[in-house]
């Protein structure tokens, strides 16, 4: 077989899923069933035509390249184990399949069903076939995902909700400790390959990072395999549909867990921690689990706490770190995944036909359904451990283990004893389920009357899988043998221990421990009847004893107490706090580095002080301060100093050699105090001064935060004059001084980085712009202004009551001929203002200038029309439609940069040459003129949008809102 | 040259700092304004202070003698996305001061 096939056999689920999904219109169940059936049998019958390329140790493995520079590989791998694990993943989920068509109810979204149910076993299969352990645990997470969405599949039902969350909790909390212990292993090993880390045992073990490794992974294992102390989820999840527990909660997911250990045997096994740890879970898991069991009311609940049980068993195994030890495991993984499943489908059609599952009211349905009971009889008696079914042969292989001395510890002397006693608690509830559900009298108090055998289909798999249990418990060497003798010796490799599979051993302690175990879990079971027939749900005592409810309490301090503790003392919905907090985080994050590092700060020098340039700066501080005093009050005052201070900062740019900063400072200056000044209008006067100096928390509020100020202010002078008088090392500027003419062919620098260098990071400045613009469109179209504001400005009311008083005049001409003059002058600009804003443009490439330059002029350009004519007036004459400048901005940067595509560069590489146009002469046109024409067009409609959009509010007519009393409180 | 600008960038802080703790949305404006002013400076100082240094490319010019060209790329942009994002913000507070009836941070008045 091909090893690209490994990852067509993984995709196909997940495309069955999805073609599935769509099916979501439809009604009829037999589509999306049959579909998902397809799909299944198609998975099945391409794991099992790779059986011959996995046989005797040897490995298909598929790989491509995934983030080569993390070292990580998208590798698929498959050996005799994984063959094993993904015939029992694909083929019992065709047989859940087929069950599962005649389970969903009519009523029931069926195609979501088997949508998720194929997703999950794709995910199932990726755990299988990871060849790469991070892989491995991405398959992992998606398989706790999967199974939460098919817990909660009824999710009209709390139970259903409660048992989902609880189960994706517990499971994606051991997923996270999974990955981060992979991590670890990754990093101890130096590979997330699993190949490389099943030959690094050696160097694992010895490693100290060894037991935290070992605890991480064993917690996501656990987890996953409900063992000790995460049990309690498995039977919480019973609340999914019986197809779901049949195969994610019996057969494939809860198998997950031990399938791993197995993984990693190898590579983590044999140590005394591993036995300790694993043993100590495997061990309580396989006692209480069968305990439990016994007591449980409901079918579901006895099978899911059984399986615990058996899971414990498994994982007890495993801990011995024994060759033979592990066989048992792998053999009985195949056995419990085949008998449990076709139990869960009976117990399923038991509750199909009688609506409930509850076993003190079902009794004597042997006479209803005799196949069924039949079947069910069959599939508990493997469960128990009877001979001549497949479970007793593990079983015995358990015993013999138990009885071998492995790690001489109190809690390997006890296991004979243990296992003996979980053997008869097993019998116990075995002959339970058998006994009150098939025999006695005929139920009297079921919710369905008349219960008849199921459907011939929804038998099928339930026959299948006892016939399997009857023959591999019959002739095992004919035919489990050859595919666990497969799977044995891919994990063990050269220490495959001799092994028998026959029925019979002889009479020797393994068979005498199965026949006390028989006899004592009868004798426990008719001893319980008369208590069972009556009693509550769960075993006396430890009921009251639920890890459910301490889980939940953990879950409610954790995520609502302490949560709610946290917001009440240290969270704030008041701006101020934040912004202290942050002010003061920039300083300490400032401050701490440099302490820390030894700054120390030099006295400055006070030569080489232009005079010229100190007077600016004391008119630049004057403005600063002044802006901080009066902004409170008299807030256009404020506008004009930041305005001084804006033009200081221009002045600056200029004196020390950055004309393109001094151009483009002084025309943002021009846009943004216009900005604010339309703003302005809507913000209504402050009336009155609120004294809120006078309290004594007050005036330490202020206080406080005039010294965080001078704090500031002064640790970002000492921080500007340490970095501005360092020696500047020999910078990336370099490169591209050198580069600029060559590579860029542009002279102005500045100019060629933006378009040229670093294109992309302007491309998305751009892109932020226009988004900027769209949202405070956006806003404003929806803009209610405060209401003392709505009525027309002062000014303008006192100009129309003077036209009004005037007989020659109209209302409305003082406002209109307000400030006539300069506005004719304003008109007359217009192309002049034009003409420069190309000008500028054109030049950028060379000479200061440039698109965002260019683009803010031309935006003033049609901001002066505005303000000289008025908005109608403006409007009458000109559509400026600054939308459409955006997009068209925005898609010629971006063709631009695609454009390169075509001739094989990377994205936005630019070309250069000269043209010599007549007139005009030589004329730059590089490529990067046309990014920055993308630059212009965008900056142009995002400017003009931005001011247009404030602007036009005042046009338009408000209704004066009524304010409701309760805000003005 | 150095000491004056860092002093400027000093106070242009401390005055943004104070603003923008105050109570009033229109003082927070102003401060975040003189802010910007701060920041642009400090980063454009960063490249250090070149008093009539050519900025454009000529030849035999060595290297060493232009202005540094990165920190300049790095504020112009910065320069006009700080006046959209003024525009983003006075516009908040105008729709803020429209629908609460305050011109406070927060949205109401604090009740102390």
């Amino acid at each position: 077989m091909p090893d690209k096939l490994l990852l067509f056999l993984l995709l196909l689920p997940f495309v069955g899923s999805i073609v599935t999904a769509f099916l979501w219109r439809t009604a009829a169940r037999t589509l999306p069933a049959s579909l998902a059936g397809g799909v299944a049998l198609g998975a099945t019958i391409l794991t099992a035509l790779y059986y011959p390329s996995v046989t005797a140790g040897k490995v298909v493995r598929f790989e491509v390249g995934w983030l080569p520079e993390l070292g990580l590989n998208f590798t698929l791998r498959m050996d005799g184990f994984a063959w094993l694990f993904a015939m029992l993943v694909t083929g019992i989920g065709f047989l859940v399949t087929v069950y599962a068509r005649y389970y969903m109810s009519a009523e029931d979204p069926i195609p979501r069903f088997f949508s998720f149910l194929l997703a999950f076993m794709g995910a199932m299969l990726g755990v299988v076939l990871s060849g790469n352990i991070i892989l491995l645990s991405i398959f992992w997470e998606l398989t706790s995902i999967f199974s939460f969405l098919l817990i909660g599949y009824w999710y009209h039902n709390a139970n259903a909700r409660d048992g989902a969350r609880m189960a994706l909790t517990i499971t994606g909390i051991g997923g996270f400790c999974l990955l981060v212990g992979f991590l670890l292993i990754g990093h101890i090993v130096g590979s997330y390959d699993l190949d490389e880390v099943l030959a690094a045992g050696a160097v694992i073990k010895e490693h100290p990072l060894y037991l935290p490794a070992l605890i991480l992974i064993l917690i996501g294992a656990l987890t996953k395999s409900a063992q000790f102390p995460f049990h309690f989820w498995l039977p919480n999840a019973m609340a999914a549909p019986t197809p779901v527990s049949a195969y994610l909660h019996s057969a494939t997911m809860v198998k997950a867990g031990v399938f791993l250990l197995v993984r990693l045997w190898p590579a983590l096994s044999g140590t005394f921690e591993w036995f300790w740890l694993v043993g100590f879970a495997g061990i309580s898991t396989l006692l209480l689990g069968a305990y439990f069991a016994i007591f449980q009311r409901d079918l579901k609940g006895l099978l899911a706490y059984s399986t615990i049980s058996h899971l414990g068993l498994i994982t007890t195994l495993l801990s011995l770190g024994s060759p033979l030890a592990a066989v048992a495991a792998i053999f009985h993984m195949v056995n419990h995944a085949t008998f449990k499943a076709s139990l869960f489908m009976a117990a399923g059609i038991i509750d199909h036909e009688t609506g409930t599952r509850d076993m003190q009211k079902l009794s004597g349905l042997f006479r209803f359904m005799p196949y069924t009971a039949t079947l069910a009889m069959v599939a508990c008696a493997a469960m128990a451990g009877v001979p001549l079914l497949n479970g007793f042969l593990s079983k015995e292989m358990f015993f013999a283990e138990a009885v071998e001395t492995h790690a001489d510890s109190v809690l390997d002397r006890a296991l004979p004893y243990i296992a003996t006693l979980a053997g008869a608690f097993s019998v116990a509830y075995s002959i339970r389920f058998i006994h009150t559900v098939f025999f006695g009298p005929p139920p009297t108090d079921i919710p369905k009357p008349n219960p008849h055998e199921p459907p011939r289909w929804m038998r099928f798999p339930v026959e299948f899988l006892v016939f399997a249990c009857l023959i591999v418990g019959i002739v095992p060497s004919l035919s489990i043998g050859p595919f666990l003798s497969t799977a044995v010796i891919s994990v063990l490799g050269p220490d495959t221990p001799q092994y028998s599979l026959h029925v019979w051993h002889g009479f020797n302690l393994p068979l005498a421990m199965s026949v006390i175990a028989m006899i004592g879990g009868t004798a426990l079971y008719f001893a319980l009847h008369n208590y069972l027939a009556h009693a509550e749900d769960g075993p006396p005592i430890l009921r009251h004893l639920r890890g459910q409810r301490i889980f939940e309490r953990i879950l409610v301090t954790v995520s609502w107490k302490w949560a709610r503790w946290l917001e009440a003392n240290l969270g704030t919905r008041r701006l101020q706090p934040q912004l202290r907090l942050v002010a003061g985080i920039s300083f300490l994050s400032a401050f701490v580095p440099l302490y820390i590092s030894g700054f120390e700060a030099r006295l400055p020098p006070l030569s080489g002080v232009d005079p010229a340039f100190a007077m600016i700066w004391v008119i630049g501080m004057l403005s600063a301060l002044t802006a901080a005093v009066v902004a409170k009050y008299h807030r256009l005052a404020a506008l004009l100093m930041i305005g001084g201070a804006g033009i200081v900062t221009c002045v600056t740019f200029a004196w020390l050699s950055a004309p393109d900063l001094a151009i483009t400072q002084l025309l943002v200056e021009i846009v943004t105090t216009v900005l604010l000044l339309l703003g302005l209008r809507w913000l209504p006067k402050r009336l009155g001064k609120v004294d809120d100096s006078t309290t004594f928390s007050a005036r330490l509020r202020r206080l406080r935060d005039f010294a965080i100020a001078v704090v500031c202010g002064v640790g970002m002078s000492v921080l500007a004059y340490a970095v501005m008088t360092l020696p500047v090392p020999n910078t990336i500027a370099n490169y591209f001084l050198e580069h600029a003419y060559t590579e860029g062919g542009g002279r102005n620098v500045v100019n060629v980085i933006l378009v040229d260098f670093r294109g992309f990071d302007t491309l998305g400045e751009i892109a932020v712009l226009g988004i900027v613009a769209l949202t405070v469109f956006a806003l404003l179209r929806r803009f209610r202004p405060a209401a003392e504001s709505i009525e027309v400005p002062e000014q303008q009311r006192i100009q129309n009551a003077y036209d009004q008083d005037q007989p020659e005049r109209q209302e409305g001409d003082t406002v209109r001929d307000y400030l006539l003059v300069p506005s004719v002058v304003m008109q007359w600009l217009f192309p002049v203002v034009i003409t420069f804003a190309i000008f500028l443009f054109m030049r950028g490439h060379d000479l200061p200038g440039g698109g965002f330059a260019a683009g803010i002029t031309m935006a003033i350009a049609f901001l002066l029309q505005y303000l000289g004519g008025g908005t109608r007036w403006a409007e009458d004459r000109l559509r400026i439609l600054p939308l459409r400048w955006i997009g068209f901005g925005l898609l010629v940067a971006v063709a631009t940069g695609a454009g390169s595509w075509f001739f094989g560069y990377p994205f936005l590489t630019s070309h250069s040459q000269y043209l010599t146009l007549p007139l005009i002469g030589k004329v730059p046109a590089a490529t990067a003129l046309l990014f920055d024409l993308g630059v212009f067009g965008l900056v142009v409609g995002a400017t003009v949008l931005i001011l247009i959009a404030i602007a036009h509010q005042s046009i338009r007519t408000y209704r004066v809102k009524t304010v409701p009393k309760t805000e003005d409180a | 040259m150095e000491l004056i600008l860092s002093l400027g960038i000093g106070i242009m802080t401390g005055s943004g700092v104070w603003l923008i703790l105050r109570p009033r949305t229109y003082q927070v404006i102003i401060g975040l304004a003189l802010l910007s002013y701060a920041v642009n400076l400090f980063i454009f100082g960063v490249g250090g202070l070149k008093v009539n240094a050519p900025a454009i490319l000529a030849d035999g010019v060595p290297v060493s003698d232009y202005t540094d060209p990165v920190p300049q790329a790095l504020v112009l942009t910065a320069i006009v996305i700080g006046f959209a994002t003024t525009a983003l913000f006075l516009v908040v507070l105008l729709a803020s001061r429209g629908l609460t009836g305050t011109d406070h941070v927060d949205g109401r008045e604090q009740s102390q």
